[in-house]
Order: C-alpha cells, then sequence, then structure tokens
C-alpha cells in the first residue's frame, strides 16, 4: 500500500529505525499526519555512543538527538513520548496507549526495538546492578563508573567490551565475566577473541572466561560482589550485565503478527498484515545475500528497514540492500565488519594482529562472506562492496599483503 | 559560530549558523540539509557524509587523519578536496566555509 496524503502514519519506537522511517517518508513526499509513539521520553535519538563517547562523558546528551525539537515541529511530526503502546486493533487500525487513549493509523510501523537479556540469577536485582541499553541506563552508570570503582561486567560480547574500555579509561578496576570459553564467541573467531583479551589485558582489564556466574551478592540491597559456580568470590561496587538482547516482539504477537524469534518481515520490511510494517532489532528479515533469514543488531539494519517501510509506504521502488555491516570502538582500535560470518567453514588473518592492524576474512564454500577489519578500513570496504556485487576473492590472494585492496579488487571474479 | 554553506550537486545552496564543536556532518543532518547520510552518526565507519571543502578553506580544515584517509580511498568520485564531513568540528576560523555534496553518498 502507498499512503496518501489524507492518511495517518502511525511509529511505535523511538530509535534509530523509527527515526529513519520519518525521515524517509517526509524526504519522499508523504504530506500526511505522522505520529511517534515513543517509550523513552527523550527524543529520539542514536545508541552507539551510549557505550562509547556518552559513557565517557565526552558528548552531551543533545548531540546523540537524530533531530533537534524544532525539526519534528517543522516537518509537522505529532511525539508522543513517555507514552507506551498497549495493544494493536488490527480491525479499528488503531493502538491502545498507557495514558488511556488510542491512537489510529492506516499504516504502523513497529521499531519496538530490544531489550536486554535478563540475567536469571539471585541478586540480580540489587541495587547496583546495572544493564545497558538505554539512555537512563547509562546515566545512572556514569556517576558510579570513576576511579577505583571495583566493576564487575558480565558478558564479554561487543557491549561488555565497550564499556569495559571505556570504564578501565575512567580508572575503574574492571573484571569481564563470560560464560563461554573465549571472548565474542557468538559473533566472531578465535583469532578475533585472543586480539582483544589481549586489548583489554593490556590495559588492565582482568577477563575470566569459562565463568559461570552463580549468584550477585549483596548487603542491605546493595551489591557487594558476584558469585561464580566454582566458589570464587569477586568484591563488585557495580555489576554491569551484557548477555545479549531480546527483541520487542510481544505487541506484535499478541495482535496475531508472524513472529518466530522477531517480527517477520519481508524484503519492504512489510509484516503479515498489509498495513504494518516492522523496523530495526525486532524483525527477523530476508537476509539476501546469504539466502537465509535472520535478526539484524545494528545499525545499518534499522537504518536500512526504516528506509524500506518508507520507500514502500511511499511507493517508490525498493532501495538498493547493502550487505550488513557493524562497528566497534574500544580504546583507540576501531573495528568494522562487513557481512555475516556465522557458518564459515575456512578463514584468514591478512596483516599480522601483533601490530595492530590485520583483518580476518570469513569464506564458505569457497566464497568470501565477511570481513573482521581491525584498523584496517579498505579491508572492510572491499569486502563490502565484493559481496554486494556477488564477487569473491580466494584466501590465498587475500593473504598476500603485498597487493594491496585496491589492487585486489580489481582481481576479483563473480 | 560559523555560517556553512551547503551546496548540493545541482548547485542549490544553503547557508546555516553552527555552533563551534558540532561537526560539519551534524549541522547538516540536524538541519535537514539533503545528500548526507552520516549512516554511523559520525564513528568514521561509513563513509556516508564525503564533501567537497571550497579550495579557500581546505587549509583551515586541515588533512584527513589515517583512518579517514583510507574510508576516502575507496569513496565514489573521490577528489584532491574530498572530505568526511564527521571528521571536521566547527570553529570560528570555518566561518564561511562552503561545502559541496555528491551526488550520491554510496
Amino acid at each position: 500500500m502507498a499512503l496518501s496524503d489524507t492518511d495517518t502514519l502511525l511509529i511505535i519506537g523511538g530509535g534509530q529505525a523509527a527515526a529513519q522511517t520519518i525521515a524517509g517518508a517526509r524526504q519522499w513526499g508523504f504530506a500526511g499526519r505522522i505520529r511517534l509513539i515513543g517509550e523513552e521520553t527523550a527524543l529520539p535519538y542514536q545508541r552507539p555512543p551510549l557505550s562509547k563517547a556518552y559513557l565517557k562523558g565526552e558528548m552531551e546528551e543533545e548531540r546523540l538527538y537524530f533531530k533537534p525539537a524544532d525539526w519534528y515541529a517543522e516537518q509537522n511530526v505529532e511525539l508522543s513520548l513517555g507514552v507506551r503502546a498497549e495493544a494493536i486493533d488490527r480491525t479499528a487500525r488503531s493502538v491502545s496507549l498507557s495514558d488511556g487513549s488510542a491512537a489510529d493509523y492506516d499504516a504502523l510501523v513497529l521499531a519496538t526495538g530490544s531489550r536486554p537479556r535478563p540475567l536469571p540469577l539471585t541478586g540480580a536485582g540489587l541495587e547496583g546492578v546495572h544493564e545497558l541499553r538505554d539512555l537512563r541506563d547509562v546515566d545512572g552508570l556514569k556517576p558510579v563508573v570513576v576511579t577505583g570503582t571495583n566493576m564487575v561486567i558480565i558478558g564479554a560480547g561487543y557491549i561488555g567490551l565497550e564499556a569495559a574500555a571505556v570504564a578501565r579509561q575512567l580508572g575503574a578496576n574492571v573484571t569481564v565475566i563470560e560464560m563461554a570459553r573465549r571472548v565474542l564467541a557468538r559473533v566472531t573467531s578465535p583469532v578475533m577473541s585472543t586480539f582483544y583479551t589481549r586489548l583489554h589485558e593490556s590495559h588492565g582489564v582482568k577477563i575470566m572466561t569459562g565463568a559461570q556466574t552463580e549468584e550477585i551478592l549483596g548487603t542491605n540491597g546493595q551489591v557487594t560482589g558476584v558469585k561464580l559456580v566454582d566458589g570464587t568470590r569477586l568484591e563488585a561496587d557495580i555489576v554491569l550485565v551484557g548477555i545479549g538482547i531480546l527483541p520487542n516482539q510481544e505487541l506484535a504477537q499478541a495482535a496475531g503478527l508472524a513472529c518466530d524469534g522477531g517480527i517477520l518481515v519481508d524484503e519492504d520490511a512489510r509484516t503479515s498484515d498489509d498495513r504494518i510494517f516492522a523496523a530495526g532489532d525486532c524483525t527477523v528479515r530476508p537476509l539476501v545475500h546469504y539466502s537465509r533469514t535472520g535478526r539484524l543488531e545494528s545499525v545499518h539494519n534499522a537504518i536500512e528497514q526504516g528506509k524500506l517501510a518508507a520507500a514502500a509506504l511511499t511507493g517508490r521502488e525498493r532501495p538498493k540492500l547493502d550487505v550488513p555491516w557493524f562497528w566497534s570502538d574500544q580504546y583507540d582500535v576501531k573495528l568494522q565488519i562487513a557481512g555475516l560470518s556465522q557458518d564459515y567453514d575456512d578463514h584468514i588473518v591478512r596483516g599480522d594482529p601483533e601490530s595492530g592492524a590485520f583483518a580476518v576474512f570469513y569464506f564458505r564454500s569457497d566464497r568470501l562472506i565477511a570481513v573482521d577489519a581491525v584498523n584496517a578500513a579498505p579491508e572492510f570496504i572491499v569486502t563490502k562492496k565484493l559481496i554486494i556485487s556477488g564477487q569473491t576473492l580466494a584466501p590465498a590472494q587475500l593473504q598476500d599483503t603485498s597487493v594491496s585492496m585496491k589492487e585486489l579488487a580489481a582481481l576479483a571474479t563473480a | 559560530m560559523a555560517k556553512i554553506t551547503y551546496i548540493d550537486h545541482e548547485g542549490t545552496e544553503r547557508e546555516i549558523e553552527a555552533k563551534n564543536g558540532e561537526t560539519v556532518m551534524e549541522v547538516a543532518v540536524k538541519n535537514g540539509v539533503p545528500g548526507i547520510d552520516a549512516d554511523c552518526g559520525g564513528a568514521c565507519a561509513c563513509a556516508t557524509c564525503h564533501v567537497y571543502v571550497d579550495s579557500a578553506f581546505l587549509d583551515k580544515v586541515g588533512s584527513p587523519e589515517a583512518m579517514e584517509q583510507s574510508m576516502l580511498d575507496f569513496a565514489e568520485n573521490v577528489k584532491e578536496n574530498s572530505r568526511l564531513c564527521c571528521q571536521i568540528s566547527v570553529s570560528d576560523a570555518l566561518d564561511g566555509l562552503k561545502v559541496t555534496t555528491p551526488e550520491s553518498q554510496h
């Protein structure tokens, strides 16, 4: 369906996907009513800096906002912030809200995001146990992540490690506990895990892998430490839990929309209801470069699906799809990831990890499927372009650092 | 404070009053200047805020650091005066700066 200018576009959620949908719809000529329902009170803002520059105190809240308040007024976008969507009535095309009112729609975009996976252990609710997902979480962390604080981070994923880097730079004593045998085990190769473990250890972070938390300890409601299954006790003034996220699909599910580990959408970000789209972390989408579906937790995905929904709603041609990409900043190391490395059956390292700049290329059935590029932008960009254009290079070619990435790009074959 | 003029690939100009400390990218995005995507929000991770800097200001904006330079090496239609504008901070010295956006960031 394409919207007409007497229609109402309703958006649930106030993150990157929501902001992109709105910007796209207006840019592509939709002049009808746009209303955004956001549970948080802040204007739509960027999340990536939360675990980086914002936690470090190098960025004010205002700079996180995608657009200033004036922009929404100028663009005639109604913001209902601090309000929760409770239920979707698809027959009446109406969403009931936590303030007792209802919001009608002609088209609905669910950009409900995700939430931290809760730690199912005794003590998880103690004062001093934190999560890192939204602005308020970080506003709660900033005053307590200071010199000398004993901080235990549970989970060595990107969030945990980025927070560890910042906390260490702020002078905290940081221990990272990871249940798996290596850091970043869910998302990358052992080579990368070793590199990041060494990086953090060289900055004085203590990394404990194969370490399972049994209980968060506390007195008088305040956290005092963490007890591991093997009996080890770690002292902690604060504990940060970063063990993954869960898609916010319940609103869609309760309305009878198809969901399976996220809200199912097609290549246009459309759900099983013609009038309802979904974008961002909350979706399970076709991954066209990998001939499968999956859920992506990334800025790229939020932007792309926001654009897809806006394009479909304004009757525009579907924008060209990018290959999934990600980045992570820790200390002075920039990691850029292009593609999805899951299911790789071969990988090679280009450059020397000891030098601090290198890349790991991943292959499946002899085709290049992804790269983890550490301080190595050319490796990132070339891989991204190759995957999009359906081209590949051989492992031996990519391993040869005497040939530049620019020269290699010219040698790629279909 | 600095007045910055954004010129799109068709030659349409837009002048914006920018605060010191913001980046040339942020000023553009927050004011709805078309032609600058800035997908990564200023992390120098995506190369979608490519602009051409007016030659009179090339010295004042300085030269790109290594990461930016290697991102630029692979951008489309890159020229001598190409920069990623998320890496240019506004200051009084940049008053009158003109930047032109390319036809596409991808």
